[in-house]
C-alpha cells in the first residue's frame, strides 16, 4: 500500500488533502490574462508564477477545465522529430513530463511504452531513416529497426508479408510515452492555483481590447478585465481568437477523430503508429485501446463523430492486429486540430502588441505542453523571445521560411 | 426439465424446449434450451455468479437481462467482454468469467474490497510516484488489475460485410410506440425500417407488465406485430442494434455480422427507457436485480429469477414486478416502497388484495450474502429516503432475490446523438428529452410517456410527423397523449449512503455514492470533470445507470439543482460495436496494370507504388543486385523496356488549355508547339514542388499531361479546385486508367520500334527528341512521345489500356533479335540518378523549392503569374538555405550511404542523402544530397554520417554524372 493512500484509509472523515481550485469573483485587471484553460494555459500560468513570481494571473475558458483538445487527445509523448529544431524543443518537453508526477505532486501516469513508427513503403523507410540519423546525431535514442526486430518489439503485430500494406520496417524511439492527459492539465491547474493563479472555466472570451497596437484586456461573458498582456492558447479556436485581435493565421481548422476500446487485459505495450495506414493505437493503463487517425479531410469546428471514421480505421487496426476482431469500440469523439502549413506550432509575438500567441498544435499539442508553458511563460515574463522557440514564430509564413516538420508529422501524434 | 430454476412453458417465451444444448461455464458442463441466453441458461442452471468487478473483484450477476449493463460482461475463446445475457448458448460453448484471479469462485483480488477505504476517487494519482521511478515498479501491476476481458492473439478473423438500406422513415425501436409509429408512418406511403434490438418485435409488451393482467401487453403485441407483418412497406429488422445517430440521418444498424448503413429521411426513435437501480450497502450482491430483469428472466426465458423476493421500489412499476413473481411460484417478501405514501393505482391495489405486504416510507439500507455464498440471503430496512435516512435497520428480511425498482430514464443516447439535450423536470421528477428539430421525433418511453394507450398515441403522432416530414400526404394530425395516469416516474432519490459504503453507484468502475461525493469535496464539480476524475460513466455501460445518481448525489453534495450539474457528452456508439463489424471487408483494391501478368510470368519481384503493384525488377529476391545491375546495363547498351502504366495522364483540353498551363505550372506553354513535348514541374502556393511529369501538346487545344504514379489524384484535384476559381474554357480529365504506358530505351530503341510503326516516322529529323505523335504501333493506336528519363535514345508509348499485353507482346517480339529486356523500377531509378534526374517526393520533400532542387531552369521567367509564383520570388531573393547537388564517394571502395543518411559539418546538420547507388555504368557510387548552399561547387568535400555513426567522406560533383552532353537521349 503506497503510503500516499494511507490517510485516506485512517481518517474517520474523507479527508480533501489537496481541493481542485473552485472559480473566483472576476477582478477587473489582472498582470496577464491567459485565454484558454487547457494544458498549454495552464502550464503557462503555472511556470509564470512558480519561475517569475507572477501570480496576478486569470486564466479563463468558455468550458471546464482542460475541456478543449487536452481533453481529447491520445496522450502520447515522443521527440522523434525531422528538424532540429523541433528534436530540440519536443525533447526538452519529453524531459519535463518524465519528471512531471514530482513537479506537480500528482501521478500523471507518465507510461514509457516505447513508440513503433511502422513504414509500409520504401519512401516511409526513407524518411525513417532521416528521421532516426538526425535524431541519433542530437543525442535522441530512435533507430530504425527490421520487421525481425519489430516481432521482438511488439509480437502481437501481424508481420505477414501477405497482407496489402506489408511492414517493411519502422523508426523505434525507447522513450516514446503516454500519460493521463487530464491530469496533466489538473496538476497544473492546482499547481498555479495554490501560487495565487486565478482559474475561471464557463468564462467565455468575446472580444479582445486592443488600443494603439497594443492588447490590453479582453471582454467575456463575465464582464471586462483589463489586464498588461494576453496569451492566447486556444487550441481548435486559434484564428476565431486571433480575429477577435484583429490579425488572420495561417491555419485550417480540421477535426481529428478518435476512440477507445472496452477495457481488456493489457497485451499491447507499444504505441504502434502508421502513417500509410493512418493509424495510432496504444493501450491505457485501464485497459483500454486509445486509436485515432488521420484528420479529416475538410475543414470544420464541429466536434461531431463520424461512422466512416470508425469503419476506415477498424479496417486498417485490424490489417496490424488481426486478432482483434471481436473487440468493441466503447466511445468515439472529435477534437478539432488548427493546422498550420508546415505541420509546426506558432509561439511568439503577434502583429498586437502584448498580445502573445500559443496557436497551430495540430495533432501534436498534447507532447509539448510543459516545454510550451516553460518558453512561453519566460516570454511573457520577460519580453524577450526565448532561443528554445524562436524558430516557431508567425512571421516565418510571410517570409515563406517554413519549418521542414511535414515529412515527419503524418499521424505521428 | 433443464435447470432447477426453469418454469413450465409460457406461451410467448423465446425458448425452443424441444432443442437442448450443452455449453460449459468455468469448466463445468450444464444444458439450456434454443433460445436461452447465456445468463439465462447458467440463472435456469442456479449459477448467479458471471463475472468479477473491476476495482474491487466482487462477484456480481444478473442486472438488466439487456445486454445494457457491465456485470454480465463474460469471456469466450476468442472473445472478451461478451455479454451473457444477450448471446445465446451454442452446443459445446465454452464461457469463462472475466476479471478474476483465480477462478470466478475464489478470485484473491477480492480483497482489494477490503482495502476500498485506502483507495479513494482518483488514488492513482495521488500515490505510486514516490519516490521517483516508483511508477515504473506499480504500472504493471496497476495494469494487470485494470482491464476486463483476455485477447486470445490467434483469435480467427470472422466474415463481415456491409449492406446499405434507403428508407423514408427509420423507426428504432419496435416495441409499442415504435411498430404504432411504423405502421402510421407506413399507411401515409412512406417505406418504413422497424429496428427491433430484441429477437422478436414488441419491446417491453414482451415482458412488460401493463395492467393488472399480462393478457393486455400480449393482446396488443399480438395485434400490432401481426399489422406490422402484414404491412408490405414495412422491412423489419430484428436483432438489430442502431449504434448512433449520425449527422444526415445516417444510422449503422447492427445485425449479425452485418454492418447496415441505412440512410433515412426521418427518424423516430423509440428505445425506451432505462430501469434505474436503488443505492444501498451491497446493492451489487448476485440475486439483486433490476425489476425488468426478473420479468425477462421470467416471460422470455421461462426462469425462475429466485425463491423469495423483496421488491424495492419508487413507483408503481414494483406492484407489476410482484404480480409476476407471485404469479410464477416466487414468494414476494415484502414490497418496499420508497415512497412515503404511495398513490393508489390498479396495480397496487391489486397486489394489497393479495395481501402482499407493502412497507412504504422504509428504503433498504444492506444487502447481506451468508457466509462462504455469494448470493443475496437478507436485506435490512429502514425508515425513510434520502437526507432523512435513519440508518438502523428496523426489520431484517430474509429473501435470496430482490427487485430494483428506481425508475426510468429515456434510453436517449440516439437522440443525444442528433443534439438533443435532457433536462430535469422538478414537477416529474424525471428526465425528459427536450424537443428536437424534424425529421427526428422521439415517441414512447424516450419520450417521457407511459401507459399502454399513450404510447401508442405517441407513437401514431410520431409516424404522421415523419411522414409528413417526407413529404407523404397526412390525415389529420393524431392526438398527443395526455399524462401518465399510472404514476410510474420516480418520485424520490432512491439513493441510500451507507457509512460503510459497497453502495454502488456505478457497477462498471465500483464507484461508490461516497466516491462521487468524495470526488465533488475534492472539487471536481464539473460534471464533466467528475466523470473524468471518478470515472463515473467510464466503463462498458457508459452511464446508463449511473448518470442520473451521479448527477442527485453531486446536486446534493453542493446543493444545487440537478439542472445545473447536467449530463456528460452522450458519445456514440450507443452500444458495443466490434472492430470487424465496423472494418467490414475493406475494400482497398490493389491496382494492377494491364501488364501485370506478363511481369509475373517473367518471374518480376513486385513493389508497392502508390495504390499500383509494379515490377521492382525480374528475378528473385536473391538475385535483386544482379537481376538491376543486368537490367541497367541492358538499356545502356541495348534497348529495354518498362511498364510505365502507373503514370498519371491528365487530359487538358478547351480553347484556355495553354493559359491553364501556364497558370499551373512553372514552365511556359503558350509558344510550345503541337506535336511537342515539354517538362512540366508544379509547386504550391508556398512554392514547394508538389509534381512533374511531361506535356504533350497534340493541338492548339489540347495537351496530354503526365504525372508521377503517387501525386497524380492530388494534381487532378488541385487542377480542378483552382480552375474552379479561374473559370478558363478547359476541361480536365483524368485517363490514367484508360491509358496503359510502355517506355521503350536504349540505343536500339529506334531500331526495335520502327518497324512496327506503320504511319509514324522515327527518324531523328522527323521525329526529334521532345516530339509527341499519336499514330499506330503494332496495329494499337497510340500515342508516342520521345522523352529521356533514363538518358538513352527513348520512346513513350501510352495506349488505350485493354491493348496493354498485346503491344508488350508485340515490342519483345520485334526485339527479340535484339535481346530486348524488359527492366524493373529498381533499375530505373539508378539509370536516371546517373542522368541526375530528381524524383519528386524522394529527392524533394514537402518544401523544397525548385531553386534548391536546381530546378530554377524549369521556371517561365516573363510569365505574369503561375501558381507559387510569388513565394518562389521571395524566397529566391533571401537566398536557399540548402542546396541539392550531386555527390560521389572519394573512396572507391566505401559501401554507398543509404537514403536518409545525414550530412553533417562539424556538430551540425546541413542536410541529408536523397538517392545513392552503386552506378556499374560509371563504376562509382552517385548520388543526390542537400547541402548546406556554400557547398554546392564541385569539388566540395562532405561528410556523410552513415548508421551507426560511419562517417562516409564524399565530393561534389557537377550533375549529370551521365552523358553531360545528352547526346545519347538525342540519338
Amino acid at each position: 500500500m503506497p503510503f500516499g493512500l494511507i490517510k485516506y484509509g485512517l481518517s474517520s472523515r474523507y479527508p480533501v488533502i489537496r481541493k481542485f481550485p473552485a472559480r473566483p469573483e472576476l477582478k477587473p485587471r489582472y498582470d496577464v490574462v491567459i485565454i484558454g484553460a487547457g494544458g498549454h494555459g495552464l502550464a503557462t500560468a503555472y511556470y509564470l508564477a512558480k519561475h517569475h513570481n507572477i501570480t496576478n494571473v486569470a486564466v479563463v475558458d468558455k468550458g471546464y477545465v482542460g475541456g478543449g483538445n487536452t481533453a481529447r487527445n491520445t496522450a502520447i509523448i515522443r521527440s522523434n522529430y525531422l528538424t532540429p529544431d523541433g528534436v530540440k524543443f519536443y525533447d526538452a518537453s519529453l524531459r519535463l513530463f518524465k519528471d512531471l508526477s514530482h513537479e506537480l505532486d500528482f501521478n500523471i501516469m507518465y507510461s514509457e511504452r516505447g513508440h513503433l513508427t511502422l513504414a509500409h513503403t520504401d519512401a516511409a523507410l526513407r524518411t525513417s531513416r532521416w528521421r532516426a540519423e538526425v535524431n541519433k546525431h542530437l543525442g535522441i535514442d530512435s533507430e530504425v529497426v527490421s520487421p525481425e526486430e519489430i516481432a521482438r518489439i511488439e509480437p502481437t503485430l501481424n508481420l505477414s508479408p501477405n497482407v496489402r500494406y506489408p511492414i517493411l520496417g519502422a523508426l523505434h524511439h525507447r522513450p516514446g510515452a503516454i500519460a493521463r492527459h487530464d491530469a496533466v492539465a489538473w496538476g497544473y491547474a492546482m499547481g498555479a492555483a495554490e501560487r495565487g493563479v486565478e482559474i475561471h472555466p464557463d468564462t467565455e472570451v468575446t472580444d479582445i481590447l486592443v488600443e494603439g497596437g497594443a492588447a490590453t484586456g479582453v471582454e467575456t461573458t463575465r464582464g471586462t478585465v483589463r489586464c498588461g498582456c494576453v496569451v492566447q492558447a486556444v487550441a481548435g479556436s486559434s484564428s476565431l481568437v486571433a480575429g477577435m485581435a484583429g490579425f488572420k493565421l495561417p491555419i485550417r481548422s480540421m477535426p481529428l477523430q478518435a476512440c477507445v476500446s472496452q477495457p481488456l487485459k493489457p497485451f499491447l505495450d507499444t504505441i504502434v503508429v502508421s502513417g500509410s495506414l493512418h493509424v495510432y493505437i496504444s493501450q491505457s493503463s485501464r485497459g483500454e485501446l486509445v486509436m485515432g487517425g488521420a484528420t479529416d479531410p475538410y475543414q470544420l469546428y464541429s466536434t461531431r463523430s463520424t461512422l466512416d471514421f470508425t469503419e476506415g480505421l477498424m479496417g486498417h487496426v485490424l490489417e496490424l492486429f488481426p486478432f482483434l476482431g471481436n473487440v468493441r469500440v466503447m466511445r468515439q469523439w472529435a477534437g478539432i486540430a488548427d493546422m498550420t502549413p508546415d505541420f509546426a506550432p506558432i509561439m511568439g509575438e503577434s502583429p498586437v502588441r502584448n498580445y502573445y500567441l500559443d496557436a497551430g498544435w495540430g495533432t501534436w499539442g498534447f507532447k509539448a505542453t510543459p516545454a510550451c508553458g516553460t518558453y512561453m511563460a519566460d516570454m511573457v515574463a520577460t519580453g524577450r523571445t526565448p532561443d528554445m522557440i524562436a524558430p516557431f514564430a508567425l512571421e516565418r509564413f510571410q517570409r515563406f521560411d517554413q519549418f521542414g516538420e511535414r515529412g515527419a508529422a503524418s499521424v505521428g501524434h | 426439465m433443464v435447470g432447477p430454476n426453469r418454469l413450465p412453458s409460457l406461451p410467448d417465451d423465446w425458448l425452443d424446449r424441444e432443442c437442448i444444448i450443452p455449453f460449459s461455464f468455468e469448466g463445468k458442463g450444464y444444458q439450456g434450451f434454443a433460445g436461452d441466453t447465456i445468463a439465462s441458461a447458467l440463472a435456469a442452471n442456479g449459477v448467479w455468479v458471471l463475472s468479477r468487478s473491476f476495482k474491487y473483484h466482487r462477484p456480481r450477476g444478473v442486472l438488466t437481462m439487456a445486454g445494457e449493463d457491465t456485470n454480465a460482461l463474460v469471456q469466450l475463446d476468442g472473445e472478451p467482454n461478451v455479454p451473457a445475457d444477450r448471446r445465446l448458448i451454442e452446443p459445446g460453448l465454452r464461457i469463462q468469467g472475466q476479471n478474476c484471479i483465480g477462478s470466478l469462485k475464489r478470485d484473491w483480488a477480492s480483497l482489494l474490497g477490503y482495502f476500498g477505504r485506502f483507495l479513494p476517487p482518483g488514488f492513482y494519482y495521488k500515490a505510486f510516484f514516490k519516490p521517483r521511478g516508483a511508477f515504473a515498479f506499480w504500472e504493471p501491476i496497476i495494469r494487470r488489475m485494470a482491464g476486463l476481458g483476455q485477447i486470445d492473439l490467434h483469435a480467427p478473423h470472422d466474415y463481415h460485410d456491409k449492406a446499405y438500406g434507403f428508407s423514408d422513415v427509420a423507426v428504432v425501436g419496435g416495441g409499442p410506440a415504435g411498430m404504432a409509429a411504423a405502421l402510421e408512418a407506413a399507411k401515409a406511403g412512406a417505406e418504413v425500417i422497424l429496428i427491433e434490438d430484441g429477437r422478436q418485435l414488441g419491446g417491453s409488451l414482451n415482458f412488460g407488465r401493463y395492467g393488472t393482467d399480462r393478457a393486455a401487453a400480449v393482446n396488443l403485441r399480438h395485434e400490432l406485430v401481426a399489422t406490422v407483418e402484414a404491412s408490405p412497406n414495412i422491412t423489419v429488422f430484428t436483432d438489430a442494434v442502431c449504434q448512433a445517430l449520425f449527422a444526415d440521418n445516417w444510422l449503422p444498424v447492427i445485425q449479425g455480422n452485418r454492418l447496415h448503413k441505412i440512410r433515412t429521411t426521418s427518424v423516430i426513435i423509440a428505445t425506451g427507457a432505462l430501469e434505474q437501480h436503488i443505492i444501498f450497502r451491497n446493492n451489487d450482491l448476485p440475486g439483486i436485480m433490476m425489476g425488468s430483469a426478473a420479468q425477462r428472466l421470467i416471460h422470455l426465458y421461462g426462469v425462475r429469477p429466485g425463491k423469495r423476493a423483496v421488491i424495492a421500489t419508487t413507483n408503481s412499476s414494483g406492484y407489476g414486478v410482484c404480480l409476476d413473481l407471485i404469479e410464477n411460484g416466487v414468494e414476494v417478501v415484502a414490497i418496499i416502497d420508497l415512497r412515503d405514501d404511495p398513490p393508489d393505482c390498479p396495480l397496487s391495489s391489486t397486489a394489497r388484495a393479495k395481501n402482499i405486504r407493502v412497507i412504504s416510507g422504509h428504503t433498504i439500507v444492506e444487502a447481506k450474502a451468508r457466509m462462504g455464498n455469494r448470493h443475496v440471503s437478507s436485506i435490512a430496512i429502514a425508515r425513510g429516503q434520502g437526507p432523512h435516512q435513519e440508518t438502523d435497520p428496523v426489520q431484517r428480511l430474509d429473501c435470496d432475490l430482490v427487485c430494483m425498482c428506481g425508475g426510468y430514464v429515456p434510453a436517449a443516447g440516439l437522440l443525444r446523438h442528433a443534439g438533443a439535450d435532457i433536462a430535469y423536470d422538478e414537477e416529474t421528477a424525471a428526465f425528459v428529452v427536450t424537443p428536437l428539430i424534424d425529421p427526428i421525433h422521439a415517441a414512447g418511453a424516450v419520450n417521457g410517456v407511459s401507459g399502454l394507450e399513450a404510447l401508442t398515441a405517441d407513437g401514431r403522432h410520431a409516424g404522421w410527423q415523419a411522414a409528413r416530414d417526407g413529404g407523404f400526404e397526412v390525415d389529420a394530425r393524431p392526438a398527443r397523449p395526455t399524462t401518465d395516469p399510472a404514476g410510474t416516474r420516480p418520485v424520490l432519490l432512491p439513493v441510500t449512503p451507507h457509512p460503510k459504503g459497497k453502495d454502488f453507484v456505478d457497477y462498471d468502475e465500483d464507484l461508490q455514492a461516497c466516491d462521487i461525493v468524495n470526488t465533488v469535496a475534492d472539487g471536481y464539480t464539473n460534471v464533466e470533470l467528475l466523470k473524468r476524475y471518478s470515472t463515473v460513466g467510464m466503463g462498458p455501460s457508459q452511464g446508463r445507470h449511473s448518470a442520473l445518481p451521479t448527477v442527485r448525489l453531486a446536486a446534493g453534495a453542493l446543493g444545487c439543482s440537478l439542472d445545473d450539474i447536467g449530463l456528460t457528452t452522450a458519445r456514440p456508439p450507443v452500444g458495443p460495436i466490434t472492430f470487424a463489424q465496423l472494418a467490414g471487408r475493406q475494400f482497398e483494391p490493389v491496382r494492377r496494370t494491364a501488364m501485370h501478368h506478363r511481369h509475373l510470368e517473367k518471374g518480376a519481384t513486385m513493389m508497392l507504388a502508390g495504390p499500383w503493384l509494379r515490377p521492382a525488377f525480374y528475378g528473385p529476391e536473391a538475385d535483386k543486385e544482379t537481376c538491376i545491375r543486368e537490367e541497367t546495363i541492358a538499356v545502356r547498351n541495348n534497348v529495354g523496356i518498362i511498364d510505365v502504366s502507373t503514370l498519371g495522364g491528365l487530359e487538358v483540353r478547351g480553347s484556355d488549355a495553354a493559359e491553364f498551363m501556364n497558370r499551373i505550372y512553372t514552365f511556359s506553354y503558350t509558344k510550345q508547339l503541337d506535336g511537342r513535348g515539354r517538362y512540366v514541374l508544379m509547386t504550391d502556393e508556398t512554392g514547394a514542388i508538389v509534381d512533374d511529369g511531361i506535356a504533350a501538346r497534340f493541338h492548339e487545344r489540347h495537351f496530354y499531361v503526365t504525372a508521377t504514379t503517387g501525386a497524380v489524384d492530388a494534381v487532378y484535384r488541385n487542377m480542378l479546385w483552382h480552375n474552379a476559381q479561374w473559370q478558363l474554357d478547359v476541361d480536365i480529365t483524368n485517363v490514367t486508367a484508360a491509358y496503359c504506358g510502355i517506355n521503350i530505351a536504349g540505343p536500339n530503341a529506334r531500331a526495335v520500334l520502327s518497324p512496327l510503326c506503320e504511319d509514324v516516322d522515327l527518324s531523328v529529323e522527323a521525329f526529334p527528341y521532345m516530339a509527341a505523335t499519336e499514330g499506330m504501333v503494332a496495329g494499337i493506336p497510340a500515342r508516342i512521345l520521345r522523352v529521356g528519363f533514363v538518358g538513352e535514345l527513348g520512346y513513350e508509348l501510352h495506349a488505350p489500356a485493354n491493348c496493354g499485353e498485346a503491344l508488350w507482346d508485340a515490342l519483345l517480339e520485334a526485339g527479340r533479335d535484339h535481346d530486348i529486356r524488359p527492366f524493373g523500377v529498381e533499375a530505373q531509378r539508378v539509370l536516371r540518378l546517373e542522368k541526375g534526374h530528381i524524383i519528386i517526393g524522394q529527392d524533394t520533400d514537402g518544401l523544397t523549392h525548385p531553386f534548391e532542387a536546381g530546378m530554377g531552369w524549369a521556371i517561365g521567367k516573363k510569365k505574369k503569374d503561375f501558381l507559387g509564383k510569388r513565394a518562389i520570388e521571395i524566397r529566391k531573393k533571401r537566398g536557399t538555405t540548402r542546396q541539392l547537388v550531386g555527390f560521389t564517394l572519394t573512396d572507391g571502395k566505401e559501401l554507398p550511404p543509404a537514403e536518409g543518411h545525414i550530412v553533417v559539418r562539424g556538430p551540425d546538420i546541413v542536410g541529408h542523402v536523397t538517392s545513392a547507388a552503386s552506378s556499374h555504368t560509371l563504376g562509382k557510387v552517385v548520388g543526390l544530397a542537400y547541402v548546406a548552399p556554400d557547398q554546392q561547387e564541385p569539388g566540395t568535400r562532405l561528410t556523410i554520417k552513415a548508421e551507426g555513426g560511419r562517417i562516409i567522406d564524399a565530393e561534389v560533383v557537377a550533375l549529370p554524372f551521365y552523358d553531360p552532353e545528352n547526346k545519347r537521349q538525342e540519338l
